[in-house]
């Protein structure tokens, strides 16, 4: 069916065609209408599920957690500030291996406040060992929110599906909502083999001691570092499972093919702009333009951005002349997150290309087609002379 | 991706006695009971017992006289606390152990 909405919309509709169990949220912008519409499919029962309202992010996750180790589909979303306070229970929830699936419309972080969008909220949250799936568009919205229930549970590792704050989540645009059918062929219900279960009574996540621990019966079980260690891998085994995933669902449905990363006008360029977001569909019309005036140049949009596809990327970027990021976050102190990672994943290849980060689009502040075209047309121009400092874009005094 | 059994990925066990591992290792000191003093040795019948209700690891067992597993008593000294016969006392585990007490 072919219908227009907004980005939350997507996902909220994703999230009922995924049949959710048990969904906790407390309201913040811009995920609110999300999860009001959430509330509106289960109150009118187009949704089977518990609808459990908490007093506060850190809540939301612990109830997703509980319900999650009961052997249910859950999900929340949050955005920002809402996040952070969640921290604590996002490692909890990885480690504790729960597939849950959460939406986070991207959002900048106070102080100062800020309700418009960057990426420091999700990026900041890049190492809690959280699957990070980012959507440039809402058809991309809702697809990812029903890829990730699935992969969430086959690798039993929590799923975040991250979207520009406004620019996503409150635009109308149209999109092909699946039908019910094709999701419940794609994505099986989720039938734990261990769970919270009154007839087979068990601990769960208890206290591991610094050595392996000998169980009651005398097995050898793994200790902390082995069972991070553990997730570690499969975490890195993710990146395979999701491009199967991603197949099954271009069979399902007919779209897809783009899992790890997004390449518009790749193949025979000499530089590519790199980003993650709708930014990269922004930087397509910038291509264009620089295409038209010869400049051979693509444009390469980071979907999965942990795992981190470092082969796909080193497989995008390497040989080109200049790789450009763009980012609406950054490592403070540092430089772009996005920016040290491809610089780490490049370091191995015999021609590397040069790589330049500029950053940009901090709470909210607007980014100028312009702006972009003349920081592209710089880098492209003088690969050679740019260096490692982050460059600021649009910036007023 | 292989499939990794369940109990490799997270913390897990059944309930019952040393599911936390050897915990007896964190022990500094060591409760050691005065069986004279001890109520139920005393009244010989089933009496008392405020160390096996009060300790939290659950390694006093109720029994005359009360014995403990050191495999897992973490030395918190709740059970010498509770004792209204003041029969227990915490003793360093570098104290050696005299035989037969």
């Amino acid at each position: 069916m072919h219908v227009i909405e907004s980005g939350n919309v997507a996902a909220a509709t994703g999230v009922k065609l995924a049949r959710a169990q048990v969904i906790a949220a407390y309201p913040i912008t811009p995920q609110t209408p999300l999860t009001e519409k959430l509330s509106e499919f289960v109150e009118s029962k187009e949704l089977q599920a518990e609808y459990i309202p908490v007093e506060s992010e850190h809540s939301a996750m612990a109830v997703c957690i509980a319900a999650s180790t009961a052997g249910t589909r859950a999900f929340t979303a949050t955005s920002a500030n809402g996040l952070l306070y969640m921290n604590e229970q996002l490692h909890w929830a990885v480690g504790a291996r729960l597939p849950i699936v959460m939406c986070v419309p991207n959002r900048g972080i106070g102080a100062p406040w800020t309700v418009w969008n960057d990426q420091q909220d999700t990026i900041s949250q890049r190492d809690v060992g959280w699957i990070q799936i980012y959507a440039n568009d809402h058809q991309q919205i809702i697809d990812s929110v029903i890829k990730a229930f699935r992969l969430a549970q086959t690798v039993s590792i929590p799923v975040m599906v991250c979207y520009d704050g406004y620019i996503l989540s409150h635009t109308y645009m149209p999109f092909e909502q699946p039908d019910q059918s094709n999701v419940d062929s794609f994505l099986p219900p989720f039938a734990p083999v261990n769970f919270l279960d009154p007839e087979n009574p068990g601990n769960f996540n208890s206290v591991t001691l610094p050595d392996v621990r000998p169980d009651q019966d005398g097995t050898i079980s793994p200790g902390y570092i082995e069972i991070r260690n553990n997730l570690h891998e499969d975490l890195r085994a993710t990146i395979d499972v999701y491009v199967d995933i991603d197949k099954d669902f271009e069979k399902e449905f007919g779209r897809g093919g783009n899992p790890l990363v997004e390449k518009y006008r790749c193949d025979d360029a000499d530089f590519v702009a790199v980003c993650i977001g709708s930014l990269s569909y922004q930087l397509r019309d910038v291509v264009d333009t620089m295409r038209d005036d010869g400049v051979k140049i693509g444009v390469m949009g980071v979907q999965m951005y942990r795992p981190f596809p470092d082969e796909a990327i080193v497989d995008a970027l390497a040989g080109k002349k200049c790789a450009i990021v763009f980012e609406k976050a950054l490592s403070y102190g540092n430089q772009g997150a996005l920016y040290a990672d491809i610089k780490s994943a490049l370091y191995s290849c015999e021609k590397r290309p040069f790589v330049h980060n500029y950053l940009l689009g901090l709470g909210g502040r607007e980014i100028k087609t312009q702006h972009l075209l003349d920081a592209l047309t710089e880098s492209c121009t003088s690969p050679e002379t740019i260096g490692d400092t982050p460059r600021w874009i649009g910036l007023k005094l | 991706m292989k499939t990794r059994e369940f109990a490799d990925k997270i913390s897990r066990s059944k309930p019952g006695p040393g599911d936390g591992g050897n915990t007896g290792s964190w022990r500094v000191l060591r409760p050691v009971i005065n069986i004279e003093a001890c109520i139920p040795v005393k009244m010989n019948k089933k009496a008392c017992f405020n160390c096996w209700l009060y300790c939290p690891d659950c390694v006093v067992s109720k029994t005359i006289p009360p014995v403990i597993n050191f495999d897992y008593c973490k030395g918190c000294g709740i059970c010498a606390e509770e004792c209204p016969a003041g029969a227990i006392t915490m003793v360093d585990e570098s104290t050696p152990i005299e035989e037969g007490k």
